[in-house]
């Protein structure tokens, strides 16, 4: 590998701008080729592959048997289960969303001040988030089950079944994830918070501003970057759900609790047993989520504006 | 120019590392030589005992029994078994993923409902001449065997028999005043005592329980009274589903009776199957349509009858698990040498009787263990009365967590909704798939 002298890139800045020498471009490129690589193999690859299952017959047990698209997609949309798992998908987003938020923003602003105290209740707000969405489900899987749970003689003589109504293991799982979650809400939150130069707020209330009217027109329009990445996380986390209900509720009772990431498991791994269908639903999803991501960031690009 | 050709290096020896990645990652998915298929008809009738290391998978419920026979097996020979215990809920993606990337384990295990459609996908190897080759081949467990052949030739042999009885607390029978040595002689007996148990309204007792969100668990415990009362489940090629037969609306209607009445364990309604046996299990049931399989592990005195219909019978889901050596298996000789033994009366008798479990042969049923523990005769004799369904797509239709088995069993026992012949046609409809 040929490599110029140092000497000729000296001149490599021009008054037009930055313009790199070879010997820069070429250790740009090095340092860039294992991120590259990572890319590739983790995520062109998959992706390829993905999009390539989606046109083609691919039975779980017999791999690919060869192109029929669109049938995969037609499947996926015609499944008995699509539409109930989008409406359900995006009714738990939006619950599961404004109730982290508002959670993560009453809990930073309630541990804004640092003080002995406030330390401690973050550091408690947080310890939630040290667990595993996996584990943490587990655990109330037990919490809840009328059977196991420590509180079943409690639960039974009230009557309360945790997972069995619809709108008991839906609630049931928000109460979960608010709980795994809102903590690290909180911090993104406080960071946020944070960033607020603390003379804008002297301002404020040397101008005589009640707590409320500072908080309406000095801290959130200045937590709106803040607002806008919480959102845009917490909205998409929500949309590919699959952990909590896959363990907690497995989409019951009566099918009430399937979400669209769960019901992409379900074709390819219980019944259906298609990789084809499943891989088609993951493309949707895939382009809705780009979709949506893409709204909300320009949403955030115009507020910064 | 020559920043154009330093780019060119530059972007060559990119591509030289990406290609090197991915033929390296290509080459890491495994060894896509076939496997050593029919390897097992050179075996001769006791395979090879080389002192091989073998791979087997099978499901949670039936650990313990896989364990016992491992280890007797390790115990006694060169060959050496390495057992992994998948959950059940993950076992047919763990070995359909196996499958696609040719990476089976040299034996595994399948619930016996999934057999025919794994057969039919090439899962197994052809064990026919194996097979015929045994003595005793006329009393291995029918039904096993015949989910396990397609166009006459046999891929499985029966690895652990689990039957569905009806198993009743007598302690708890005698508390409610009913004969603790008398079985319910049918569903509506069965309701009656369950109602008996209910009353006495002991703190956490109650009368009778059952997998009500569990697909497989309804399987297993429901189709039996159907087959009692001499009606069948399925048509004859597991293409057409007949549960809204008027037999089986009267086992709908009972069960409906019975929670309506709240005779039944209140979480019976969520249950999707990890612990749809444990409050029996506890002693805190009256009576439950339960897994044979637990026998051994159940620490109470309880009787054991065969499942009867609404008016009567008797019968039995003979479930559990099929053996067979898995396509992608290297060493079908020496994995043979395993399932030839696994048959041999050593293995039937000294592991599985003695540890009270039913034996896969109706030769050995009367053996010492089973005639010293009457429940074990009486098993075993309901065993020949028992059936298999075997349809393709018996998971989607029916164990799977969103099957329309299941959304007819709620809508008409939980939720006193739902027309039986429309969800009865949804079965039908995923059945003919």
């Amino acid at each position: 590998m040929n490599v110029d002298a140092p000497s000729r890139t000296s001149s490599a800045t021009t008054r037009g701008g930055f313009r790199p020498s070879r010997r820069q471009a070429l250790l740009g490129w090095i340092y860039a080729t294992p991120t590259a690589v990572f890319v590739v193999a983790l995520f062109l690859v998959p992706l390829l592959l993905v999009i390539k299952m989606s046109l083609s017959r691919w039975p779980l047990l017999s791999g690919d048997q060869g192109p029929n698209a669109p049938d995969n997609f037609t499947k996926a949309i015609d499944h008995r289960f699509f539409t109930d798992s989008v409406v359900f998908t995006i009714k738990y987003t939006v619950i599961a969303t404004v109730l982290l938020l508002l959670l993560g923003l009453g809990m930073a602003l309630l541990v804004q001040e640092s003080s002995r105290w406030n330390n401690l209740l973050r550091a408690s707000f947080l310890v939630p988030s040290a667990l595993g969405l996996a584990s943490a489900s587990l655990l109330f899987y037990v919490l809840y089950s009328p059977y196991a749970s420590p509180f079943a003689p409690v639960m039974e003589s009230l009557g309360i079944t945790f997972l069995g109504s619809p709108n008991a293991a839906l609630f049931s799982t928000v109460f979960l994830i608010v709980w795994r979650y809102a903590g690290f809400y909180m911090v993104l939150m406080l960071v946020g918070l944070q960033s607020i130069p603390a003379d804008v707020f002297e301002a404020a209330r040397s101008d005589g501003a009640t707590r409320w009217q500072t908080f309406r027109s000095i801290t959130l329009p200045l937590l709106r970057p803040t607002l806008a990445l919480t959102t845009v996380l917490c909205v998409t986390g929500s949309l590919l759900a699959f952990e909590q209900f896959y363990i907690l509720t497995k989409g019951g009772p009566d099918n009430s609790t399937i979400t669209v990431v769960q019901l992409i498991y379900m074709i390819a791994f219980q019944g259906q047993n298609d990789l084809g269908v499943a891989a088609a639903l993951s493309v949707i999803v895939l382009a809705a989520l780009v979709l949506i991501n893409a709204l909300q960031l320009r949403a955030f690009r115009s507020e910064e504006n | 120019m020559r920043r154009t050709s330093g780019r060119r290096t530059a972007l060559r020896s990119l591509a030289g590392v990406l290609a090197v990645t991915l033929v390296l990652s290509v080459a890491a998915c495994g060894d896509d030589s076939p496997g050593d298929q029919g390897g097992a008809a050179q075996a001769g009738p006791n395979g090879v005992d080389d002192g091989s290391e073998l791979t087997l998978w099978t499901r949670a419920p039936l650990e313990k029994q896989a364990k016992l026979l491992v280890e007797a097996y390790n115990a006694g020979h060169k060959n050496k078994v390495k057992l992994t215990v998948v959950p059940n809920d993950d076992y047919v993606a763990k070995v359909g993923a196996a499958a696609g990337s040719d990476s089976l384990p040299d034996l595994f295990a399948a619930d016996i409902v999934y057999v025919p459609n794994w057969v039919n996908q090439g899962l197994f190897q052809d064990l026919s001449s194996n097979i015929d080759g045994l003595s005793f081949k006329d009393s291995v467990n029918k039904g096993h065997l015949a989910a396990g052949t397609q166009d006459g030739r046999k891929h499985v042999l029966p690895f652990v028999l689990d039957l569905s009885m009806l198993f009743w607390n007598k302690q708890l029978f005698k508390d409610a005043g009913l004969d603790p040595e008398k079985a319910p002689a049918s569903m509506v007996e069965y309701a009656a005592a369950a109602k008996a148990v209910q009353a006495m309204k002991k703190d956490g007792v109650y009368g009778t329980a059952a997998g009500l969100n569990c697909g497989g668990c309804l399987v297993f415990t429901w189709f039996p009274s159907i087959w009692a009362a001499g009606n069948e489940v399925l048509s004859e090629d597991g293409r057409e589903s007949k549960l809204a037969d008027d037999t089986a609306k009267k086992v709908y209607d009972i069960w409906a009776d019975l929670w309506r009445s709240g005779a039944v364990l209140p979480a019976s309604s969520g249950e999707t199957g990890p612990t749809w046996t444990a409050a029996f299990t506890e002693g805190k049931v009256g009576l439950m349509l339960y897994p044979a399989t637990l026998l051994s592990s159940t620490p109470f005195d309880a009787g054991v009858a065969g499942i009867p219909g609404p008016d009567g019978g008797a019968s039995t889901f003979v479930g559990g698990d099929g053996i067979g050596v898995s396509k992608d298996s290297k060493k079908a000789t020496q994995a043979w040498n395993f399932l030839s033994w696994m048959m041999s009366e050593e293995a039937q008798v000294e592991v599985l009787a003695k540890n009270k479990d039913v034996v896969s042969r109706s030769d050995l049923a009367k053996n010492k263990y089973a005639t010293a523990d009457p429940r074990l005769v009486t098993i075993n004799e309901v065993a020949g009365k028992g059936d298999t369904p075997v349809a393709m797509n018996f998971q989607q239709a029916f164990n799977a967590p969103n099957s329309p088995w299941l959304t007819l069993v709620r809508n008409q026992v939980l939720n006193a909704s739902g027309d039986t012949q429309k969800d009865n046609s949804e079965i039908t409809a995923v059945l003919k798939q």
